[in-house]
């Protein structure tokens, strides 16, 4: 080809390319007003915006929680910090309008006049259908309604058109708070069976794209990774009507632009600052920020107790007195975490999780309790963490190493990638390692159950096995099922004693939520979830 | 030619295939754990696993894998849960939208600077072109796209906030090329054309500052080689003006060199880009490819490797018949 010919040739059909299609479709960039718009920036976004779907993260649990309503939810109340925070033992009706509990089911009338967003009524057969799904489709839904023993299909029957029942498996103080967390979500089945299919019979397919709820708000475009537009649902009769018209929420990636866009007034509200960024914030003092406890939450030193050398109590005992509280609250959270460690001798033990453990940094007794243990020249370990954490726990991590390097203990440190982690610890073969855990359902033994029950779940990274211990936890249970006070209040002292006594796993801090926003956006709430509410929030 | 040169290709494709295939079986990773959630059970990670197709034997895996592909399903992403065609489709044109116009940035700086470097050997503009260029390519990215932030944005307030490829109260225009400053001109819309274009500024220019080192310092050594050379002796013997000696004669001839970095350069920019899209929150393919490897999530990293390895192959070709295009000897031999 020549030359001449060949860019002929492409500038021929750059022309013919670009010139038929001119006359196009106008689309005028609408200029939304900004006060109806309420503009959230976080690190990460939905990968699913249906909670049934398979392996939906964190953020996707946001979107469900907005755009669909369950049966019940919980009410709000102030804290003495003007700070509005769900009530645990205080249910709200979202789609029901009258719950009536008895003693082994709970009735449900639902309201009359909730639509879904495409205009069909909600029916007890679109209560029964959903929380069937949650029941069957397997992993983390599943998973979460087992935990409120909430099992089987036959569990939910239809009473008549706008009546449903759930009756109970066996007694169990979890299972009516069970129905007010973020899995059982109402959905339109008439919509979502249209799509499904013989592969897919519960249309998880035609949910992870689309919202098909009757919630106050509705996803309108979603492009993973980096934007979810949702708009307000003018018909919802769950609560009050929204203030905000639209959401957006971009994913900004770099923490450093999340700060700059709020200091500039762009962004309206961040979800996760790093802690140092919220300190700073707060002493500039130009926006509101509020940090929250995570409720049932807890930082944690965790040590493998069938291995040597962490099978030996002593050593245990020895590590709880060599760790730096106090450094990792100043360093590594800038002092934005409640300590769960020094309390003062004598102090009694409390009916409630979490609380403080008696151990501040001692080398000297840690030493002693070493040489005792007989390890008086240490051994090496291996310190691990979960790298998709690394903001805290490579600090956390390091000050562990400088100060157990004090009392001969020589840790390797072992950064795990987030996507093994999980696996890494499910192994437990981890001896030494920092984690997090913190429970929806805010009971002392829910917790308990997870992290130090015999039956060994995921998060007993300890692989901790004590009979005492189980028959503290099934006694907690038990006790609270009947409501039989004394006993659960001496069942949970007991096995909180003894969690500190056997010192499987050193409580470090309770984290906090860190929410940065302009100072004229309000309405933040805290929710078990800890994701945002933006029912409640408003601008201006 | 042409025919010729893809035929070759087809070799090297299946081997990517392979390659990809197997590496992303071997990432230490086990997405089933990943993807149960955090409060999953192994029932319930073996549950995940059996739904994900990882339970049977890997060979069965790779021949889903091939059939798949076979009927242009790339699969689909489990971290961004949309299939992957789609992503690379929505994703390859943001990246490329931004690689090239960090490479036109590039081009208008360098290639001048080049130019003028070799014609004036050891004077001031050639240690300020050694200086920036040793500069550009010194200081990391994610470095150059955050100091422009922070002074362009933050201090100064003249860039628009660095939220991807349009402000929050834009939207996209109609797909044509995928490109918003072609499409929003399509459309005739000439406030989003400057939006969008706004939006470009920063990262480009980031771009443009990392990638201007090689071709800058290419342009300047094949320039002095071909100011070297008989030809333009002869040239100057002749009494042709400077500018007809510099760009004619000697230009056109060290373009070649040139032009095979700028091929290397733009496809090394286009993978590479990943730290300017997550400093400016740019929905690309790089982005995309990492976080996909962060979560073992299988399918994109091989959509992601095969088109990248397409690209290359494509690009390639290009070079090969500009080539032909600026050198006529080129085009005799073959």
């Amino acid at each position: 080809m020549k030359r001449r010919e060949f860019l002929k040739c492409v500038t021929a059909m750059a022309a013919g390319g670009v010139l038929p299609a001119a006359p196009a479709v106008w689309s005028a960039a609408k200029a939304q007003s900004r006060q109806e718009t309420l503009l959230i920036v976080s690190e990460s976004g939905p990968n699913n915006i249906d909670i049934h779907g398979v392996g939906t993260n964190v953020p996707g649990y946001e979107v469900s929680w907005n755009c669909y309503d369950r049966l019940i939810s919980h009410e709000m109340k102030t804290l003495s910090n003007g700070l509005q925070y769900y009530e645990r033992d205080k249910f709200k009706m979202e789609l029901a309008d009258d719950m009536n509990v008895g003693d082994m089911s709970a009735t449900f009338k639902l309201k009359k006049n909730a639509t879904f967003q495409d205009g069909t009524p909600v029916t007890a057969k679109d209560v029964k259908w959903s929380l069937d799904r949650a029941v069957t489709v397997g992993g983390f839904p599943t998973f979460q309604m087992g935990a409120g023993s909430l099992t089987k299909p036959e569990q939910f029957v239809v009473v008549d058109d706008h009546t449903v029942r759930v009756d109970f498996l066996r007694k169990d103080r979890l299972t009516v708070p069970d129905l007010a967390v973020v899995v059982p979500c109402v959905l339109n089945s008439e919509l979502v069976k249209k799509h499904a299919t013989d592969k897919d019979p519960w249309g998880l397919e035609y949910t992870k794209q689309n919202t098909a709820g009757s919630g106050a708000y509705r996803v309108v475009s979603w492009n993973a990774g980096s934007e979810v537009v949702l708009e307000r649902n003018d018909k919802w009769v769950g609560g009050p009507l929204p203030k905000v018209k639209r959401i957006i929420w971009r994913i900004v990636p770099s923490a450093g632009n999340r700060r700059a866009l709020l200091e500039r007034g762009d962004a309206d509200i961040s979800y996760d600052l790093p802690n140092k960024d919220f300190v700073e914030l707060k002493n500039m003092g130009k926006l509101a920020i509020v940090s929250t406890p995570y409720s049932n939450g807890i930082q944690y030193i965790g040590m493998n107790v069938k291995q040597p050398p962490f099978d030996n109590l002593k050593v245990r005992q020895a590590v709880a007195c060599a760790i730096p509280y106090q450094k990792i609250m100043d360093a590594a959270l800038f002092g934005l975490a409640k300590p769960m460690f020094g309390a003062p001798p004598g102090t009694p033990t409390e009916v409630a999780w979490p609380q403080p453990h008696g151990y501040t940094t001692d080398i000297s007794k840690a030493k002693k309790l070493l040489a005792e243990a007989g390890y008086a020249d240490g051994f090496e370990t291996t310190l691990s963490f979960d790298l998709g954490f690394a903001g805290v726990n490579e600090p956390i991590c390091v000050l562990t190493q400088e100060s157990l390097a004090q009392i001969g203990i020589r840790c390797t440190i072992n950064k795990i990638p987030g996507a093994t982690w999980r696996t890494e610890l499910n192994k437990k073969v981890l001896p030494l390692y920092t984690n997090v855990f913190s429970g929806w359902l805010d009971y002392p033994e829910y917790f308990f159950i997870w992290c130090y029950h015999g039956k060994n779940s995921i998060f007993n990274t300890m692989s901790y096995q004590s009979k005492e211990m189980d028959g503290f936890i099934d006694a907690a249970v038990a006790a609270a099922a009947v409501a039989d006070k004394p006993a659960y209040e001496k069942s949970v002292k007991a096995f909180v004693d003894l969690a500190y006594a056997d010192m499987p796993r050193i409580p470090l801090y309770q984290p906090y939520v860190n929410v940065a926003m302009q100072k004229n956006v309000s309405g933040y709430q805290y929710w078990f979830h800890r994701r945002l509410d933006y029912r409640a929030m408003a601008k201006g | 030619m042409i025919g010729k040169r893809l035929l070759a290709a087809i070799p090297s494709l299946i081997g990517v295939i392979i390659v990809t295939f197997l590496l992303t079986r071997a990432l230490p990773g086990d997405p089933a754990a990943y993807f149960a959630g955090p409060a999953a059970t192994k029932e319930a990670i073996e549950q995940i696993r059996i739904k994900l197709g990882l339970d049977k034997p890997l060979y069965l895996q790779f021949i889903r894998y091939v059939a798949d592909l076979g009927r242009g399903d790339l699969g689909n992403s489990l971290t961004t849960g949309q299939p992957v065609a789609e992503e690379i489709k929505t994703r390859l044109p943001a990246s490329a939208e931004l690689t090239l116009l960090g490479l036109i940035v590039s081009i208008a700086i360098a290639v001048p600077l080049g130019i003028v470097a070799a014609t004036r050997p050891s004077s001031i503009i050639d240690h300020c072109c050694r200086v920036i260029s040793t500069a550009g390519v010194s200081l990391p990215v994610f470095f150059t796209g955050l100091i422009l932030v922070y002074v362009f944005y933050y201090l100064l307030g003249w860039a628009p906030a660095p939220l991807g490829r349009l402000d929050v109260f834009f939207s996209p225009p109609p797909q044509v090329t995928g490109f918003y400053l072609l499409d929003s001109l399509i459309a005739g819309n000439g406030e989003l054309f400057l939006a969008a274009l706004k939006q470009l500024i920063l990262p480009a220019l980031t771009l443009g500052i990392f990638s201007l080192a090689p071709i800058a310092r290419m342009t300047r050594a094949s320039m002095l080689a071909a100011l070297a050379s008989d030809f333009v002796r002869t040239a100057r013997a002749s009494g042709l003006t400077p500018f007809t000696i510099v760009v004619t004669y000697a230009f056109r001839n060290a373009m070649l060199p040139v032009i095979t970095t700028l091929g290397m350069v733009f496809s090394f920019l286009l993978g590479a880009n990943v730290l300017v899209e997550k400093v400016f929150a740019w929905p690309g393919i790089g982005s995309f490819a990492v976080e996909a490897l962060i979560a073992s999530d299988f399918a994109p990293l091989q959509g992601f490797v095969l088109t990248m390895a397409v690209m290359y192959v494509a690009l390639n070709l290009l070079i090969d018949i500009l080539y032909g295009v600026i050198d006529p000897r080129v085009r005799i031999e073959s």
